[in-house]
């Protein structure tokens, strides 16, 4: 923090290094952050479709793939434990490196200081410090594959006391398990710093005229997602500073007595495994809405600008997304229902977690009503956008069944949660992401993404996901176990194999739709038709800059922001939108 | 929806910076709307905390969140843990605690200051009172291992060293905040450093001490 009076102003940078890699440059920062989430998500879906290829055709061997996971694929078919390891890693990178990366780090780092009319962020050396730390956290991650023992078998949520008894407890429970809470930590470390200069910038950079209320519901989100950061990440790196002394440092925090595992008596005692149910879950699920946030916004901002309409209740939207946020932290134990919760608190987590459904159906009735009489413009992003509210509707609806204590009994840890949470935390997360791209592509890379291949990859990836998300439902109502790599031992599992064949036809589908985005993106890059400052006619403060915008975002313009975020169809104006810079109208009552 | 229709009122004149926040000077919220909140719109504003010090109070609420995060653990196994064994306060607590409040004391007569020798005289000595604190901790950690009290000992003492190490962690990076800033003010003669940072490190020096205050109360007091 060496800046001196201007925190934000720099010069721009002149050598390649400063400009495109260890670079302060927020637009930069943004990018490096997109690109990593990039690496992350196709590594994930790599993991899953290697997943669904155990979980369709259990018996089935494949030696191609031993000879690329010797350990994992012996004789061709993969073993439980490698399962578990994709498993494992599957949700970890999903979670923090796409779900958490992309849309705050990759998105609100690109457009929150634009949006706002400020020349960066707040603190720019710090900026780049939360990659930077972030790209380590990650390094740390992947390197967990290659250590001896492989990848942790724990799950995503790494639950103890399997998480805290080391390799007697399986592969992957070693090393593996070691570097998976480093990287966390790290990522606790890289993510407070940016959520620290998110608000810090929204709170002090607005530049003249942008009150809070002035806003683009984007940069709503991203500071309310920030909060949530700033809040929830410190416990999760408490908890995994107890979790790795209980690994390391011998102590008890999470093992309890008298565990006898693989054959071998714990010396430890005393600890509490429900303790870190508590601790993870009061950061996992503010973590949830830290994924989602982002994407309601990315809906709230594509939806009025191709319906051409005002949002309808900016005000409303507002206080859903704080509500949304600070219900978001009462609301933990509801991922604890099974594990022994009082009755009573079971009752007032499962009231709270009902009472979120308010403001959720706040914010969609909002974007029906925003689409309402609009002059729709279906551009690939406004159905991106459409399909997030789909996808949040379908995905956010069975949410209600897992937040009663009775129906979530009989649903826990069957595929009714997976196929909850993907829908809505997974899916709708990545379509306000791909929203995202499309819209704001041309603003980042100067260029157009070609329209059709993207409707194409709209709606194969829509219908692919729908195909293989609601069969899940179905088979979890029916008693399909998650976490399984085969369920070929129980009898009442058996006719439901037809179901995991369509599911993971349905994935492979999906998964080769991406490569139809990959190629638009790279395409796009290089070769896609130029974009002017304002290809969408939009009104935010990105849109009255270069594409992509200079160094310091409006080439030494001071904005003067005088209109709301989302002023279209304005009677008496001249245009159907006004910019949020256009000179107050002197017109209408 | 509305159309702002009065032309906005331009300032005349304030600084972008707002390194020095004025308080109740002029520029009062008298912002282009009605709606301008707070922080109002960005013409006028008269409580808008400068960067840096907004930045240290949110870095200091995520750290409090970690510490509640401790706290809920510490709880819970001081009521459900069967070989929970409170250990007494070791005396030589007492002599850190007084050296840490004796650094808070010297910080702040550094703030008070005028004169420029003064302050780097106070600085030096907050310095040197936060590395003796430190190493009295580490000090502390010695004598108690020699007891055979150890990390993995018992809930109470592993919760002991995990407290007293990350609030050790936390210190050590106020000391080198504070080093820096000494040393920055023994270099350059005769000027002192920029206040704002000497204000934004003293927050987070004495919210340290209040910690260390808090972890001590809990640890040895609460029952």
């Amino acid at each position: 923090m060496s800046d001196s009076a201007h925190p934000a102003v720099h010069p721009a940078p002149t050598t390649f290094i400063r400009k495109w890699v260890f670079s302060t440059d927020h637009k930069i920062i943004g990018i490096q952050y997109y690109f990593l989430a990039l690496i992350a998500v196709f590594t994930g879906l790599a993991l899953s479709v290697l997943m669904r290829l155990r979980l369709a055709w259990p018996a089935e061997s494949w030696p191609w793939l031993e000879t690329i996971f010797p350990v994992g694929f012996e004789g061709g078919v993969m073993s439980p434990e490698f399962y578990l390891a994709m498993l494992t890693m599957h949700g970890t990178i999903m979670v923090f490196f796409v779900l958490t990366t992309a849309p705050q780090g990759g998105f609100g780092n690109y457009f929150l200081p634009i949006q706002i009319g400020a020349h960066d962020m707040a603190f720019p050396v710090l900026n780049m410090l939360s990659f930077w730390v972030t790209f380590l956290s990650m390094g740390v991650m992947f390197a967990a594959f290659f250590v001896a023992g492989g990848a942790p078998i724990s799950g995503w949520t790494a639950y103890a006391p399997l998480s805290a008894l080391g390799e007697v407890a399986g592969p992957g429970l070693g090393s593996g398990q070691d570097l998976w809470i480093i990287s966390i930590a790290l990522f606790c470390i890289a993510s407070l710093l940016g959520a620290l200069n998110f608000i810090t910038t929204v709170l002090n950079m607005r530049t003249k005229g942008m009150s809070l209320m002035k806003m683009p519901l984007t940069v709503w989100t991203w500071f309310t997602t920030a909060i949530l950061a700033l809040l929830s990440f410190p416990v999760l790196l408490a908890a995994g500073i107890l979790l790795l002394l209980d690994r390391l440092g011998g102590t008890s925090f999470f093992i309890p007595a008298g565990l006898v595992v693989s054959d071998t008596v714990i010396e430890n005692s005393g600890g509490s495994p429900i303790l870190w149910q508590h601790l993870f879950w009061f950061f996992g699920h503010p973590e949830v809405y830290i994924a989602i946030l982002p994407g309601m916004g990315v809906a709230s901002q594509l939806l009025s600008t191709f319906a051409r309409k005002p949002i309808f209740g900016y005000h409303a939207m507002v206080i859903a997304v704080f509500a949304i946020g600070m219900l978001g932290f009462f609301v933990w134990g509801h991922h604890m229902f099974v594990s022994g919760l009082s009755p009573f608190s079971a009752l007032v987590f499962s009231i709270l977690t009902l009472a979120i459904g308010v403001p959720s159906a706040i914010k969609t009735f909002n974007w029906l009503g925003t689409l309402w009489g609009g002059k729709i413009r279906f551009t690939t992003a406004m159905l991106f956008a459409i399909g997030f509210v789909s996808l949040f509707v379908s995905g956010g609806i069975t949410g209600l069944f897992l937040g009663q204590t009775s129906v979530d009994v009989q649903l826990h840890d069957t595929y009714f949660p997976v196929a909850h949470f993907h829908m809505i935390m997974g899916v709708a997360a990545i379509f306000g992401i791909f929203g995202a791209t499309y819209y704001w592509f041309p603003k980042m890379f100067g260029r157009m993404l070609h329209e059709g291949l993207g409707k194409l990859h709209f709606w194969l990836t829509f219908a692919g996901v729908n195909a293989i998300f609601i069969p899940m439902h179905l088979m979890g109502i029916m008693g399909q176990l998650r976490r399984y790599a085969e369920s070929t031992e129980f009898k009442f599992m058996e006719p439901l194999q037809p179901y995991q064949e369509f599911v993971t036809i349905a994935a492979f589908v999906t998964a080769a739709a991406q490569l139809l985005f990959l190629v638009n993106f790279c395409w796009g890059m290089f070769k896609g038709r130029k974009a002017g400052e304002n290809p969408w006619e939009a009104t935010t403060l990105e849109w009255i800059t270069a594409s992509p915008p200079p160094h310091d975002n409006f080439g030494g313009r001071e904005l003067v922001v005088n209109h709301g975020a989302y002023e279209y169809g304005v009677p008496g104006a001249p245009r159907d939108y006004v910019m949020q810079t256009d000179p107050p109208l002197e017109t209408t009552k | 929806m509305p159309v702002a229709i009065a032309p906005p009122e331009v300032e005349p004149d304030t600084e972008r910076q707002g390194h020095v926040p004025e308080p109740g000077g002029p520029g009062g919220g008298s912002g282009s709307d009605g709606e301008s909140g707070r922080w109002g719109d960005g013409g006028g504003r008269r409580l808008r905390p400068d960067n840096y010090q907004l930045g240290m109070w949110l870095a200091l609420a995520s750290i409090s969140m970690m510490f509640i995060g401790f706290s809920s653990a510490y709880i819970l196994g001081q009521g459900t843990n069967s070989q929970w064994r409170a250990m007494a306060a070791p005396p030589l607590v007492w002599i850190n605690t007084g050296i840490l409040l004796a650094s808070s004391l010297s910080l702040e007569l550094a703030r008070r200051a005028v004169a420029s020798t003064e302050l780097k005289r106070w600085m030096t000595l907050t310095c040197l009172l936060g590395a003796a604190f430190l190493v009295g901790q580490l000090w502390l950690w010695e004598t108690l291992t020699r007891q055979g009290i150890y990390l993995s000992g018992n809930p109470h003492s592993s919760f002991f060293y995990l407290l007293t190490g990350v609030h050790g962690v936390h210190l050590l990076g106020g000391v080198a905040g504070l080093a820096t800033l000494t040393a920055r003010a023994w270099c350059s003669a005769g000027r002192v450093p920029a206040r704002a940072s000497l204000n934004v490190t003293a927050l987070y020096w004495h919210f340290m001490d209040g910690l260390w205050i808090y972890l001590l109360v809990m640890l040895f007091f609460w029952r």
